[in-house]
């Protein structure tokens, strides 16, 4: 069972609304919970992670059971079911990127940002993780950084610091 | 120089836009199909090119669109799948972020040929920039009169849409991606009934990834019979090939069937050679879950004939001697580079991708990563290589969907042919901590075949 | 007649209603051969293909199209063709698939049998009991998650869990919604509720009788005592919500569990309501039928019948016949 960190209550906004509208008449009548991917990332890239208040009301909207928001936020990876830092470092660690040194980039992350995988910096700026193949594994390494998840390509130890320098002053 | 047919305006400046692309002749095919093809002319077109489908499997194209189930007044789907997660390959980002329009125009001739008036393009949901070009490449479209009601006055409606993915493997499989478009968790479905008969919302759907989508442009253009004389036999046509990993130049290149291997790897026209001024260890050919193969039959047949990018060439010699080209992810491993390692990260990929819902998959693939993880780390025994084959054997062809199978092969097939670099690690722990294998004799010459028949 | 389909499964044949499963036509066949199902379930629609213990071989596919199917396949979500010839425990190939599968169930299967108040009805026990190796070859840490109550009559063990979905099912198809589903996924993918929320229905006990392993257990029934020292009795009343027809589990005079009346597949006849099954437990409740009959090779039996009576049409097939000893020998063993 997953342990829940905070129960604020969330209203979304009008403006999240009228997304959500959009993107409800993509599909047949009656078939509106096809849009639950798309309405979870603008959940997300919004409050930074899917607290149950959230996901609860994102059921709502879509009427369809809370549980079934559950289940499908826990199967896929991308969404975070706890608060993490402002920016997330996605580094991808399969294959190809590790075949040029994705293990190394992590081992920088780690030392630079000071905190462990899945860890968020005390300044709530930073987490990182490693994540599996991103499809760009003739740029590896590679990292992305969401909500937009840009990414970053051909990774060197320099690139990084460059790149945490950069976040830090946005 | 090789024709290409895909990428031939791919460095045009702009052509990621439609004014660009169209000047340089984009939407020809729409034009002709809508204007002059039937629908069934189009699949037969298909047909006729001897297109397979390019994701992975290599189905033909064609016969798939030829089994869908047309009942009345049941709306019919065609979705593309552009969730491309399989490590090794990256085309479908490199085509969708590059050329948009090529997938659009794509969809709009298959959406008419399949009689879909409403299709999804479902990309893997880490891939949000592309999805906004594609969104945009849509808009455009739209405002050019190739996507809405009554395209090009041929009474032909369309409505095209992008679904984001949420990070899932998995969902490249077709059953779970429909799931996932249906807004469940990705759990394959049992088959049958197939996707052809029962698809998205329970109506005969055709899924297709994003490269076959977009091969079916030039063959409307030129006609199925033009596309079938490049390449060689049953391989038509050309293909788009992901190249990573110890070469010189990594990239999308695309090829006509029939390239050979050596040439692939070596010309300075594909990958340029092995980076660093390494030697050549081993090849990923399609993607990590195809078997991996030595240095030697890489290059060489079993019956020492040269290797070629062919669906059959690639699989000659069927396990023991062959692989497959599966989707084109071409990951090069050069000397330097630790098998033992490479299966570890294969297997924790599919362990962390199992969507757990049959037993052998849920199980196996996390058993496998651990005994492996061991292996790796110095803490292996003789027997675990034996268990690892025992379990991979359990997990293949046992599983709902092909992803037991993607977990098994690569850890089957690298201790076929690297056993003994498995052994060295459980006899050397220490030195496997520090150093590697190295080339050894797997780019040896192949024995001569008359020797073992 | 006409209309009905011919298939024969390990050199028996049967004819069947068109739509008919492989696992269901076998069944109708009766006996060895049928396939053990830990996920399907016959009164759950969509139940079925995800746990691969009843995999068979399809060694003709049809009359029409006599080729052979290239893999094995989930005998549960398999329609049978007029003319499919299947192979079940005369397959080699299959009951080393079955083998790999039940040591696959039980890799992170906490085997607590001796505490768990499933044993002696466990389809999962009966499963290892049959095709189970006598000792693992997995040498890690088995996942573990904590115990959980799902309000106050019912606990979820996940340890235990196979993940058949069939509880999911019933919550789906049986009680007005759903609020426990699966979470997580591949190997961490578990039964839950987000929060720990009580499944609050009317007919929300029956997840404990669907579930073929020790997950979902009766509390009230917690630790009261192990099943085959108790003396189940057919019996029932009348109840304004459902049937009323259940089985009563007696420890002497007292009743200390209720459950649904279960078949030779462990598949409830039909479902009960909460009512009876948590708050009826005093005798003067029901109209009492008589003793439940039990199959004589449970462990509830008191006595073990151990001797090998193969169907005559068995004893005219040769190959037929040595599966069967084979399939005798593995559950006569101890």
């Amino acid at each position: 069972m997953l342990k829940v960190t905070e129960t604020q209550e969330i209203n979304f906004s009008a403006g999240l609304i009228a997304q959500f509208d959009e993107i409800v008449k993509r599909y047949p009548q009656g078939k509106q919970k096809s849009a639950l991917l798309p309405v979870l990332h603008l959940v997300q890239a919004e409050y930074g992670w899917l607290s149950p208040s959230a996901m609860d009301k994102v059921a709502e909207y879509l009427n369809i059971q809370p549980i079934e928001v559950y289940e499908v936020a826990t199967f896929y990876t991308m969404f975070f079911l706890q608060p993490q830092g402002k920016y997330v470092l996605e580094v991808c660690r399969t294959g190809p990127c590790q075949l040029v040194g994705s293990d190394k980039m992590m081992t920088h992350l780690e030392k630079k940002l000071g905190v462990k995988e899945g860890e968020v910096t005390k300044d709530g700026l930073f987490s990182w993780r490693g994540v599996e193949c991103l499809a760009a594994c003739g740029m590896a390494p590679v990292l992305q950084i969401g909500p937009d998840y840009t990414y970053y390509e051909n990774l060197t130890e320099d690139k990084l610091d460059t790149l945490i320098e950069e976040l830090k002053k946005k | 120089m090789a024709r290409r047919l895909l990428f031939e305006h791919i460095n045009v400046p702009g052509i990621n836009t439609f004014d660009v692309y169209r000047q340089q002749g984009g939407y020809r095919a729409v034009e002709r199909a809508l204007k002059s093809l039937s629908p069934d002319d189009v699949v037969e077109e298909v047909k006729k090119s001897g297109l397979r489908g390019r994701g992975g499997a290599g189905f033909p194209t064609g016969m798939k669109w030829s089994f869908l189930a047309k009942p009345e007044g049941v709306p019919r789907y065609l979705v593309c799948n552009a969730d491309e997660s399989e490590p090794g390959t990256f085309k479908d980002r490199y085509l969708m972020t590059h050329i948009p329009h090529l997938l659009i125009e794509g969809m709009i001739v298959s959406s008419y040929a399949l009689g879909a008036n409403t299709s999804y393009i479902y990309v893997r949901g880490e891939m949000m920039p592309q999805i906004r070009i594609l969104e945009k490449a849509i808009a455009e479209a739209k405002a050019a009169g190739f996507l809405g009601k009554n395209i090009l006055g041929s009474g032909f409606d369309l409505e095209l849409y992008v679904q984001p993915g949420g990070g899932a493997y998995i969902c490249g499989e077709e059953t779970a991606l429909l799931e996932s478009l249906e807004g469940k968790r990705g759990n394959p479905r049992i088959k049958p009934p197939f996707p052809a008969v029962s698809g998205l919302y329970g109506c005969p759907t055709v899924v297709n990834n994003v490269e076959s989508i977009a091969a079916v442009v030039p063959i409307v253009n030129e006609g199925g019979d033009e596309y079938a004389k490049i390449g060689i036999g049953r391989s038509t046509g050309t293909k788009l090939i992901s190249a990573s990993g110890n070469i010189n130049k990594p990239g999308v290149y695309e090829i006509e069937l029939g390239v050979s291997v050596e040439d692939f790897i070596y010309s300075d026209e594909y990958c340029g050679g092995i980076a660093n001024g390494k030697r050549l260890k081993a090849v990923v050919a399609g993607g990590s879950s195809v078997p991996i193969l030595p240095a030697n039959l890489i290059l060489k047949t079993v019956n020492g004939e040269n290797r070629l990018m062919t669906y059959e060439s690639l699989s000659d010699g069927g396990f023991a001697t062959g692989t497959m080209l599966g989707s084109g992810g071409f990951v090069v491993l050069d000397e330097d580079a630790c098998i033992v390692r490479n299966t570890w990260n294969f297997s924790r990929f599919y362990h962390h991708e199992s969507c757990g819902q049959c037993s052998p998959c849920r199980e196996g693939t996390g058993w496998m990563e651990k005994v492996l993880h061991r292996l790796e780390y110095g803490h292996g025994t003789m027997s675990d290589i034996d268990l690892l084959v025992d379990v991979a054997k359990k997990i293949e062809g046992n599983t709902i969907c092909p992803l037991g199978d993607a977990a098994a092969w690569p850890v089957a097939s690298a201790i076929r042919h690297f056993r003994d670099e498995f052994e060295w690690h459980v006899t050397h722990p220490q030195e496997a901590q520090k150093g590697n294998y190295g080339l050894a004799h797997y780019a040896d010459p192949l024995p001569a075949i008359a020797a073992t028949v | 007649m006409s209309d009905k389909v011919k298939v024969t499964i390990d050199g028996i044949s049967v004819e069947v209603e068109p739509g008919t499963t492989i696992l269901n036509a076998a069944r109708q066949i009766g006996g060895e051969i049928v396939p053990p199902a830990m996920c399907y379930y016959s009164k759950l629609q969509g139940s079925g293909g995800k746990c691969r213990t009843c995999l068979v071989k399809v060694s003709k596919g049809s009359e029409k199209d006599p080729r052979p199917m290239p893999k094995l396949v989930a005998s549960c979500r398999t329609t049978v063709m007029d003319g499919m010839e299947v192979e079940n425990i005369t397959s080699p190939e299959v009951v080393e698939a079955r083998k790999g599968v039940v040591e696959m169930l039980l890799i992170n299967h906490p085997l607590d049998c001796p505490v768990c108040d499933q044993a002696g009805e466990c389809s999962l026990q009966d499963l290892g009991f049959e095709h189970g190796a006598a000792q693992t070859r997995y040498e890690f840490d088995r996942r573990t998650f904590e115990r959980i109550d799902i309000g106050d009559k019912i606990q979820l063990h996940m340890n235990r869990c196979i993940l058949c979905y069939r509880c999911t099912y019933v919550a789906d198809q049986i009680t007005d919604n759903r609020v426990h589903g699966v979470l997580g996924r591949g190997d961490h993918a578990e039964i839950s509720t987000y929060i720990e929320q009580a499944i609050d229905n009317d007919f929300s006990g029956n997840v404990i009788d669907v579930c073929p392993v020790g997950a979902l257990t009766d509390k009230t029934f917690r630790f009261k005592n192990r099943v085959w020292f108790t003396k189940p009795v057919d019996a029932h009343r009348d109840c304004p919500t459902c049937s009323g027809k259940v089985t009563l589990w007696y420890k002497g005079e007292e009743v200390i569990r209720v459950t649904a009346r279960k078949d030779e597949y462990n598949e409830v006849e039909e479902f009960i309501c909460n009512t009876c099954r948590f708050d009826k437990k005093n005798t003067s409740d029901w109209v009492i039928e008589g003793p439940r009959a039990i199959a004589n090779t449970s462990v509830i039996s008191s006595n073990h019948y151990e001797t090998l009576k193969p169907l005559p049409v068995i004893q005219q097939n040769p190959a037929l016949m040595a599966a069967n000893k084979e399939e005798f020998e593995r559950t006569k063993k101890s």
